[in-house]
Order: structure tokens, then C-alpha cells, then sequence
């Protein structure tokens, strides 16, 4: 009966094609690490944005005028209102954190290297787009720390030449951050950025499927096939990381409903104090700084208050914190290491990476901090270290010693 | 291994967060949202005193009476200073532009306050009013200096003089009790003895961290049924996983 159904469906849509392909008989390393964990967890929050947005938006208001007490109404009078808006705001983090892990996990192992340069890509677009996402929501509930982040992160913009001015106007749709202001980036939000969101995700998992996952010992699994056909070194992704990923989440939710219900506000990390007093154009927060997970960023513009050759220091500022994020879609042509693995590569390359991660974690303390001049120079010091990882990495990681790379996965 | 690593982890939590709170002002105060009696002395002394020029905008008298247990005919006939009904969120006496007349600044409203500046803040506040002549109200106020609030609960506190002005404006260079804090003298008493206004000091700031966010009476409970479930979860998954990858060598 159920054969005959499926038979029936899969000869007018390839539902079981479609399962074989990405779960059934996706066959994956059979030596994934702890590292592994992060791409599932990915795809939970996201999963958990979008379904508590969905409520969210059902009692939100997107106006200037309504919008603050929109939120309140939701934390106060609507039934578990407050423990959807805290799943949202917390997942907004937590998604950080996770992408932030995951994209480290291709670092160590080399993950983006080829053929996979355009899974990286569209890992570099999500990584893009999730930050314009969680920009935009963090001004909806339009507290004054929304409404100032907004205005600092707006008038960067203002620093390109010419059409700076014109261009930070249309943004906003006024002349100050407001309610048009407030009404697009709520379009942005729920529909526009989800959808790209979502899209990217399915282009990731199409090409991670096509080429197939890289592994802790950076090697292709495609290169040793057993007699029926599938790699020797491959176990199928259902039900073996089916259950593996299932562990994952349990661990993940521990802490995440953790956060959720014992510390929301995570010490005003996740949630601001400012955050619970109404946007007011005429009061400034005593110390404007973004949420944690644009902090490293946000250092990065700061650390430079200098010119070079005339450009000023703002815009100079700017092309350094996106060229921040930019630099990371070239990745894949920098490394010219003879492995992909951190287990085979050499000790210049171990060295380098170790910096970057103390600079990065550095910067991202010290865009959380008021500004002083000890702070700046740390924060420069960082800054050239960020980007000598990357820029620096052709010549290092050509000479760097490596070690022989095994046949078969070790385990 | 990793686990008890996850758990140390997720123990550290309240610490970290405990870590980062807060500006620093002179006294500290332990919240206390299950004591129901304190919450609803905090509730009465609100309603009597601050109600006249601070609203609550945002919650309602008919919540406070659910979630403190208070009889709904005593919350309408004793609690309520307005002509609302009892479903109606908590508004001030006062219109705000005449109030900014009166006070130079229309008194805010209260429902987030202690979120937005922590108990502590609130706490402090409320202890730190000093006779000060050159103040048009007559007093000042060691936390929020220059403060347009007169001393409302001066008939429960009296009047206290500051003995030095080390941690004048804004509390600064000041952490916490004990440290570097003001110094007062009572120079006139009230109905209360300081022991009594400290303690009614902090049943209005249990009520105001409560009115902050009423959800927090039932977060705690609820998340710990929750983690405890996921605890089992977690652990069937993992018999679960180790039974599937038996035969992966």
C-alpha cells in the first residue's frame, strides 16, 4: 500500500530521488568531529527564527509610533509572548555563535578548498546576508539602543564619496532614522532577507551535496569506492548523522533553553540595558556599541583613525570592515598549501591561525568597550593581524612544512 | 568528558551574565521575586505613594492582582487610585505636559525602569535622597544628580543629610556597597526607622524588577522543567546514536 503510494508520487515528483540524494543514501565521511555539529545546528535556528518570527510578526506593530509597545504587549499580554520573542532574540545569537563555529570548522580542516570554492561562496552569502537580517531586527523593537545602532551603522555609508549623503537619504526614506525607516527594514526582515536566507541555505546544501562533505582529514572519501559502488570511508547520512545530529541538538538545546529562560539578557550581551527604554532621537546612550556579533567588526572600523594618501579615515574605515567580510570570499584561492587538513599542515600555518582567532576574539572584546587610545592600538594590531591571515596566506602557506596525508580517513 | 565540559559551561552562565550587569551605584540589592508578601508590600507601597505621578503603562492592575494573589475587590477598592477598571493598564494622575510645568520634567513611567537600569539602580535611588537648600524640592539625590523627583517617601525616611560627597553624580568611581559609598545622616525622623525604610526600600524594588518583567515569576520553573527534560533527551539520544554506530569501524 504505502510502495504503491509512493510509486504513484514518485512518477509525477521524485520525492524518494530527492531523499536518496540528500539524506537516504547521501553518503558522508565516516569520521566527522565535534566540529560536524554546527551545520545541522545552523539549520535548527534558522528553522526557530523563522517560526517564532512568523508569531512575532502576528503581534508586532512596524510603526515608530507603535512598535516599542508592540514589544511589550508581546513580553506582557500575549500568551508565552515573552518566551517566543526570547527564542527569537536569543536564536538571533545563538545563530551567530553557530555560524561563527561552523565556518571556523572550515578553516581547521580546509573545507573550502577545491571543489569547494562555491559551497564557501554561498557560506560567505549566507554569513552576509544573516548579518543584514539580524541588523534590521535588531531596530524593529525599536529601543534606543536599536535606534542609535541604527543611525551609527546607517551614516557609515555617508563616508563614500559623492554619493554618500543622497545614498544614507534613500536608505532611510527621510532624512533621519524613522518611521519609513522602521516600516522597510521590517520588509526587509520578514520577507525580503528570509527568502534570500532560504535560498542560499538550498544552493549550500546542493553543492556540499554534489561535491560531498570534507572531513577532519581533509582528504576525498570519492577516491576509495568499495565494490558496490559507494566511498569505503562513507557511511549513509540516515540514519548514522541522523541520530549523531540528534545528540547535537539535545546538547545545544540544553544551553540554548539555558540562555532562554535563566539569562535572556545574557549580562546585556544578547538583550541591552538601552534596549528597554523607547527610541528618542534627543537622548544618546551613554556608550553606542553594536551586539556582540558585529563587535569584531565594528573594532575594525574603529581601530582606523587615519588617513592613507588623502582618503580619509571613515571611509577608509569602512572599506576595512567590509573588506573585513569581503576577504573571506577569496579564501579558497589564497591557500596554496599542499593539504587541506590542520592535521598535515605545518607549523606556520598553526601559528598564523592560533593569532587570528586571539585577534579576532580580541577585536570582538574590544568593539564591546568604550574607545581609548591603548584599546585603538590593540584594536589596530589586530586589525593588521585579521587581515596578514588572509592576505599573507599564498606566501606562508606555499613554504609551510607539511606532513604526509594518509590514504584512508584515520578516525 | 565533553559533556561535563557543555555543563561547567552552562553553569557558568548566570555568572558571566552576573559579571557584565549594571552601572555602578552605591547599594546593593538582592532580588527576591518568591517572596509573595514582599512583592505585594512593594505592590501597596507603589500604589500609594509613586502612582500619583508614575504610571505603568504597560501593565495591568488586573495582572499584578493574578500573579501576587491579591483579591480582585481589594486591588479595586484599596490598590487602585484612579477610576480605571481593574483590566486597565496602570496610568498616572497626571497629564505629562502639565507635569513638566510642575517638575521641569514629566515623571517617567516606571514599567521598565529597573530592567533598563537594574535593581541596584532603583534600590540606590530611593536611599540616596540628602537635604540640599539650593534644590528647588529641597533635596538632591547622591544617584541621579540634580533629580527633579521631590522626597515623596521623606514621611516614611525623614530627611538625611550627605555627611562628604565622594560619590556624588552618578555614583561614579563608587562599586558597590560598603565601597567608596555616600555617607547619611538622619537629621529628621520619619514613621520608619532606617532598618524598616530599607526594608520597605526593597519590596518596591522586588516590585518594580517584577513589574520589569512579570514573566520572570514562572521563567525560572518553567526552564527548569525544561532543561531537566532535555537532560533525559539528550541521554536517550545518545544511547540511541552509540546503538546505531555499533557496526561503523
Amino acid at each position: 500500500m504505502a510502495s504503491k503510494f509512493m510509486n504513484w508520487v514518485d512518477a509525477r515528483f521524485p520525492a524518494t530521488q530527492l531523499w536518496n540524494e540528500h539524506i537516504g543514501q547521501y553518503y558522508a565521511p565516516k569520521n566527522f568531529n565535534v566540529w560536524y555539529y554546527f551545520g545541522s545546528l545552523a539549520m535548527l535556528v534558522l528553522a526557530n527564527q523563522l517560526l517564532t518570527g512568523i508569531w512575532l510578526a502576528m503581534f508586532y506593530k512596524p510603526s515608530a509610533a507603535e512598535a516599542f509597545g508592540s514589544v511589550a504587549y508581546i513580553m506582557r499580554d500575549v500568551e508565552w509572548g515573552w518566551l517566543i520573542r526570547y527564542m527569537h532574540s536569543t536564536g538571533a545569537s545563538f545563530f551567530f555563535i553557530v555560524v561563527y563555529l561552523h565556518m571556523f570548522r572550515a578553516l581547521l580542516y580546509g573545507s573550502y578548498r577545491k571543489p569547494r570554492e562555491l559551497l564557501w561562496i554561498f557560506g560567505c552569502l549566507i554569513f552576509l546576508a544573516l548579518m543584514a537580517e539580524a541588523f534590521m531586527g535588531y531596530v524593529l523593537p525599536w529601543g534606543n539602543m536599536s535606534y542609535w545602532g541604527a543611525q551609527v551603522i546607517i551614516s557609515l555609508f555617508s563616508a563614500i564619496p559623492v554619493v554618500g549623503e543622497q545614498l544614507t537619504t534613500w536608505i532611510r526614506g527621510d532624512f533621519v532614522i524613522g518611521d519609513a525607516t522602521l516600516n522597510r527594514f521590517f520588509a526587509l526582515h520578514v520577507v525580503a532577507l528570509p527568502f534570500v536566507l532560504v535560498g542560499l541555505v538550498i544552493a549550500h546544501i546542493m553543492a556540499l551535496h554534489h561535491v560531498g562533505s570534507n572531513n577532519p582529514d581533509g582528504i576525498e572519501i570519492k577516491a576509495n569506492k568499495n565494490a558496490d559502488g559507494h566511498p569505503a570511508d562513507g557511511i549513509p547520512f540516515h540514519p548514522y548523522y541522523t541520530v549523531k545530529d540528534l545528540f547535537g541538538v539535545g546538547v545545544f538545546l540544553i544551553l540554548f533553553c539555558g540562555v532562554i529562560f535563566f539569562a535572556p539578557e545574557f549580562g546585556g550581551f544578547f538583550l541591552e540595558p538601552p534596549n528597554f527604554t523607547e527610541a528618542n532621537p534627543s537622548v544618546t546612550p551613554e556608550h553606542i556599541a553594536p551586539v556582540w556579533y558585529f563587535t569584531p567588526f565594528y573594532a575594525i572600523l574603529r581601530a582606523i583613525n587615519f588617513e592613507v594618501l588623502g582618503v580619509p579615515a571613515k571611509l577608509l574605515g569602512v572599506i576595512a570592515m567590509f573588506g573585513a567580510v569581503l576577504i573571506l570570499f577569496v579564501l579558497p584561492w589564497l591557500d596554496r598549501s599542499k593539504v587541506k587538513s590542520i592535521r598535515y599542515k605545518g607549523p606556520i600555518f598553526k601559528g598564523m591561525l592560533a593569532i587570528f582567532v586571539v585577534a579576532f576574539i580580541t577585536l570582538g572584546y574590544i568593539g564591546t568597550q568604550a574607545p581609548s587610545p591603548l584599546l585603538t592600538t590593540i584594536a589596530q594590531i589586530c586589525t593588521a593581524v585579521y587581515f596578514a591571515f588572509f592576505l599573507l596566506m599564498p606566501f606562508y602557506s606555499a613554504i609551510d612544512r607539511t606532513k604526509p596525508v594518509p590514504e584512508r580517513v584515520t578516525g | 568528558m565533553m559533556r561535563r565540559f557543555l555543563i561547567a559551561l552552562f553553569l557558568m552562565m548566570p555568572l558571566a551574565a552576573w559579571a557584565a550587569g549594571g552601572e555602578s551605584v552605591p547599594f546593593h540589592h538582592d532580588t527576591n521575586l518568591g517572596n509573595q508578601a514582599s512583592l505585594q508590600r512593594g505592590a501597596k507601597m507603589f500604589m500609594n505613594y509613586c502612582s500619583g505621578c508614575h504610571s505603568l503603562q504597560y501593565m495591568r492592575y488586573q495582572r499584578i492582582a493574578d500573579d501576587l494573589e491579591i483579591p480582585e475587590d481589594v486591588m479595586e477598592n484599596n490598590l487602585m487610585m484612579t477610576r480605571g477598571k481593574i483590566h486597565d493598564t496602570i496610568q498616572g494622575t497626571m497629564d505629562a505636559e502639565s507635569a513638566a510645568e510642575w517638575f521641569g520634567k514629566a515623571p517617567p513611567d516606571l514599567s521598565l525602569t529597573a530592567r533598563e537600569r537594574g535593581a541596584d539602580w532603583v534600590y540606590s535611588f530611593l536611599l540616596s535622597f540628602y537635604r540640599d537648600d539650593s534644590r528647588p524640592t529641597g533635596v538632591n539625590n547622591v544617584v541621579m544628580s540634580n533629580t527633579a523627583m521631590p522626597a515623596v517617601l521623606a514621611p516614611l525616611q525623614g530627611y538625611q543629610a550627605l555627611k562628604h560627597s565622594e560619590g556624588e553624580g552618578e555614583g561614579e568611581g563608587s562599586h558597590g556597597a560598603g565601597h567608596g559609598a555616600p555617607e547619611f545622616e538622619l537629621i529628621q525622623e520619619g514613621q520608619l526607622n532606617p532598618a524598616e525604610y530599607k526594608k520597605a526600600v526593597g519590596d518596591l524594588t522586588n516590585f518594580l524588577v517584577y513589574v520589569g518583567e512579570p514573566a520572570k515569576l514562572v521563567r525560572y520553573s518553567l526552564g527548569f522543567k525544561v532543561i531537566v527534560f532535555l537532560l533525559l533527551f539528550t541521554a536517550l539520544a545518545y544511547m540511541l546514536k552509540r546503538e546505531f554506530w555499533r557496526d561503523v569501524h
